[in-house]
């Protein structure tokens, strides 16, 4: 599996969020089949990632080793233990992107960003994910940031989108 | 009754191309011109052609339009709506036929050779309405199955139907059926396999966005045929529009008694549930699935025990495809004689194939078995754009191997595709041109297969990095020809030792790409050389005669000296 990235950030969470987790978790216990990914999943959807100290609470909430919760958060390409950028820089590396240069996009966006594939920027203003096929192949090669969707991009479009989004602030 | 229905095409295709805000400019112009009560807006599924979206077709004349914008609304609606003219200009234009318009969808190449089972419903009804599904002769098949068949009889119509499953093995449905319903058991389940995985495919995304209750109907089906009566679809978590409109078609069909305690007052119980996927390819291998939907880390077990015994929380299960499943009510309404009626010997049916890559009509095809490749790629696909040359398609995805020109006229099933060196796999087709690397391509593969080894097993967690850092080795420059011998023998240990399917075929992609494009390797190795100029680093040692001229000059005579 991919290289397992442990966060810098300091954890942010607030009471609110800690209660609302708390909640998720009784229904996920009280369940017929407990389950430590749909808790993870539930827990990703309210804090945006998960740090230790959410992964701590799900273990000792569930019951379970904090090393399984962090197995099973580290197994899975959609868990994220760093937080997601303001915007989120997503290029498609399906095979149909692929063979249609979208290498080449990661590389130029890369570079752009002075970001590495997986990181976020210490500003948390951005960060770029290789996705595996965002599933509109026929747009091919495509680039998200959050929920916009760029297709059928060369590398030369690569700088105005990065710019679009710099001027953005 | 309206007049006229507007289908905008909502798959995710059309849906990344804005489909959406054209269907809420149809809704809402029409709404204030006072149409509305003549003119109804239809979301549908998929309608297949991604390429030329966002996609709309107007009933009753079956006009298509094609690569809309929102500024092209109001014309579409003064124009063809309110006049009665078609949007010449807006219509498809078909290249191969000379660039002319087309008028409707079925007049086009793209599909003319196609024939739907398991697409039948997608861009033609609107998959949130269960009464659209209905009306298509929706759940017919179910109360056949409970009012008229015993259980017995109806897995005896799929093993004659000869349906074998689309998730790329091929394993007979009718069989695996009869090995989970003749365990004795008070709890067993029915899964089904929407975790589509292979990057490039999105067949079974378009029948779950497009016709999801076809799936819910096949799955009670198949729980009323082994004795179960809880489902689970295991959905990728990439697919939001699909695990909504799954959403939707459960809650409906709880609410029309086709799901739940007493499903159509029979006494047959069955429920659905679904159940997210995280991003793990290796949770399509079969007992990797199971053990994520119990919530653990998605690693395989070693069979036997096969799931029809052991599976889910211990309990019989069986597991199919969503394109099994979809396929499964249309052979118990029309036949299994209907059914192996199309296909080869021993691959009856159709089978749907995500068309991308290097290839002019990129969407979602679906073809009797027996169908050359030439035929897709050529008739079907339009052929390759840019007046560029056909070098090989890629099918299996990351198991599979890639087809090279000379068996272009193989008819397609699970046995000719498997003797080539490739396989069927789930329906990803990705078509490369003579700008593609081969070596770079079984490089691209195996990258995604060392990232997605879940590491339970030596051969494929080590042998395939080793495999890679070969691969690497070449594209740099540095390999020598027995690095080549050595690793065409590492391969054969990865697949005979490995745990799973995922590490039995990774290695597919570089034999295959070696059995037919071993030049192209050991242009790599001798010659430094990057045939299709892909591999960077050997761009570098590229030095024409030009080059030297310049530097003997310089050096010797001071000439041209910077």
């Amino acid at each position: 599996m991919a290289e397992i990235k442990l966060t810098t950030v300091t954890f942010k969470g607030t009471a609110q969020q800690e209660a609302e987790l708390r909640k998720v978790l009784a229904e996920i216990k009280a369940s017929e089949h407990p389950s430590v990914m749909t808790a993870l999943q539930r827990a990703q959807g309210i804090y945006g990632y998960l740090p230790i100290e959410v992964q701590t609470i799900i273990a000792d909430e569930m019951g379970v080793s904090l090393e399984e919760v962090f197995g099973v958060a580290t197994f899975y390409s959609q868990f994220t233990l760093n937080p997601k950028g303001q915007y989120a820089f997503g290029v498609c590396l399906g095979t149909a992107c692929y063979v249609k240069g979208s290498g080449d996009i990661v590389a130029k966006l890369q570079e752009c960003l002075d970001l590495k594939d997986g990181e976020t920027s210490a500003d948390g203003k951005y960060s770029i994910a290789s996705t595996r096929c965002v599933g509109c192949c026929g747009l091919a090669p495509v680039m998200t940031v959050n929920d916009e969707v760029y297709g059928r991009l060369t590398v030369k479009d690569v700088p105005g989108i990065v710019a679009k989004y710099r001027a953005m602030q | 009754m309206y007049r006229t229905h507007i289908l905008v095409c909502g798959g995710t295709g059309c849906h990344s191309n804005n489909s959406g805000k054209i269907r809420e400019a149809f809704e809402q112009q029409i709404k204030e011109r006072g149409l509305d009560k003549d003119v109804c807006v239809v979301g549908t599924g998929c309608f297949g052609l991604c390429a030329v979206g966002p996609i709309i077709i107007i009933y009753p004349e079956g006009a298509f339009y094609s690569g809309l914008t929102v500024d092209d609304v109001p014309t579409v609606i003064e124009e063809h709506i309110v006049k009665g003219r078609l949007v010449e200009k807006l219509l498809y234009h078909e290249k191969a036929l000379g660039n002319v318009a087309v008028k409707s969808l079925s007049d086009t190449n793209f599909y003319k050779k196609q024939t739907r089972v398991a697409l039948r419903n997608c861009g033609v009804i609107n998959p949130e309405k269960i009464d659209e599904y209905i009306a298509r002769d929706g759940y017919q098949a179910l109360i056949k199955c409970l009012t008229e068949l015993t259980p017995q009889e109806i897995i005896d119509i799929v093993s004659a139907s000869g349906l074998r499953g689309r998730g790329g093995a091929g394993f007979p449905t009718g069989r695996k059926w009869q090995f989970a319903k003749n365990q004795i058991n008070d709890t067993k389940y029915v899964c089904c396999n929407a975790d589509e995985g292979d990057p490039g495919a999105f067949m079974d995304r378009s029948v779950l966005e497009g016709d999801p209750h076809a799936v819910l109907e096949a799955m009670t089906i198949a729980g009323y045929a082994i004795g179960a009566h809880q489902g689970y679809i295991y959905v990728r978590a990439e697919y939001p529009i699909a695990v909504e409109r799954l959403k939707i078609a459960i809650a409906q069909s709880r609410e029309y008694g086709l799901l739940g305690d007493n499903i159509l007052g029979t006494g047959f119980k069955f429920d659905i549930e679904l159940k997210l996927g995280s991003g793990a390819f290796v949770c399509g291998e079969e007992t990797a699935l199971m053990t994520s939907i119990e919530g653990h880390r998605g690693e395989p077990r070693p069979r036997p025990p096969f799931p029809a015994v052991k599976g889910l929380f211990a309990k019989p299960t069986i597991l199919n495809n969503v394109e099994t499943y979809a396929n499964i009510c249309q052979i118990i309404l029309r036949g299994a004689d209907w059914f192996a009626s199309m296909g080869t010997e021993k691959s009856k049916g159709t089978k749907v194939f995500a068309l991308g890559g290097k290839i002019t009509n990129t969407g979602l095809v679906e073809i009797p078995m027996g169908t050359t490749l030439r035929e897709i790629i050529e008739d079907i696909g339009g052929g390759i754009p840019n007046g560029k040359k056909f070098k090989a398609a890629q099918t299996g995805g990351p198991s599979g191997g890639c087809i090279p020109a000379e068996h272009l006229d193989i008819p397609i099933d699970y046995d000719n595709l498997i003797s080539i060196g490739s396989m069927m796999g789930s329906g990803g087709m990705i078509v490369m041109d003579e700008d593609n690397c081969m070596v770079d391509i079984a490089k691209f593969f195996l990258e995604f297969t060392v990232d997605e080894s879940c590491g339970k097993c030596t051969p494929c967690r080590i042998g395939n990095r080793r495999l890679l850092e070969y691969l690497d080795k070449i594209t740099m420059g540095k390999a020598t020809l027995e690095d080549l011998d050595d690793m065409e023998q590492l391969c054969y240990y990865i697949k005979e030792n490995s745990l799973c399917g995922l590490g039995q075929t990774a290695p597919n992609p570089v034999l295959s790409t070696l059995r037919y494009f071993r030049d192209e390797y050991e242009a790599h190795i001798k010659e430094h050389r990057c045939p299709a100029h892909v591999c960077k680093s050997l761009i570098q040692y590229k030095i024409t005669d030009a080059c030297n001229r310049q530097r003997v000059n310089e050096v010797n005579y001071g000439i041209g000296k910077r």
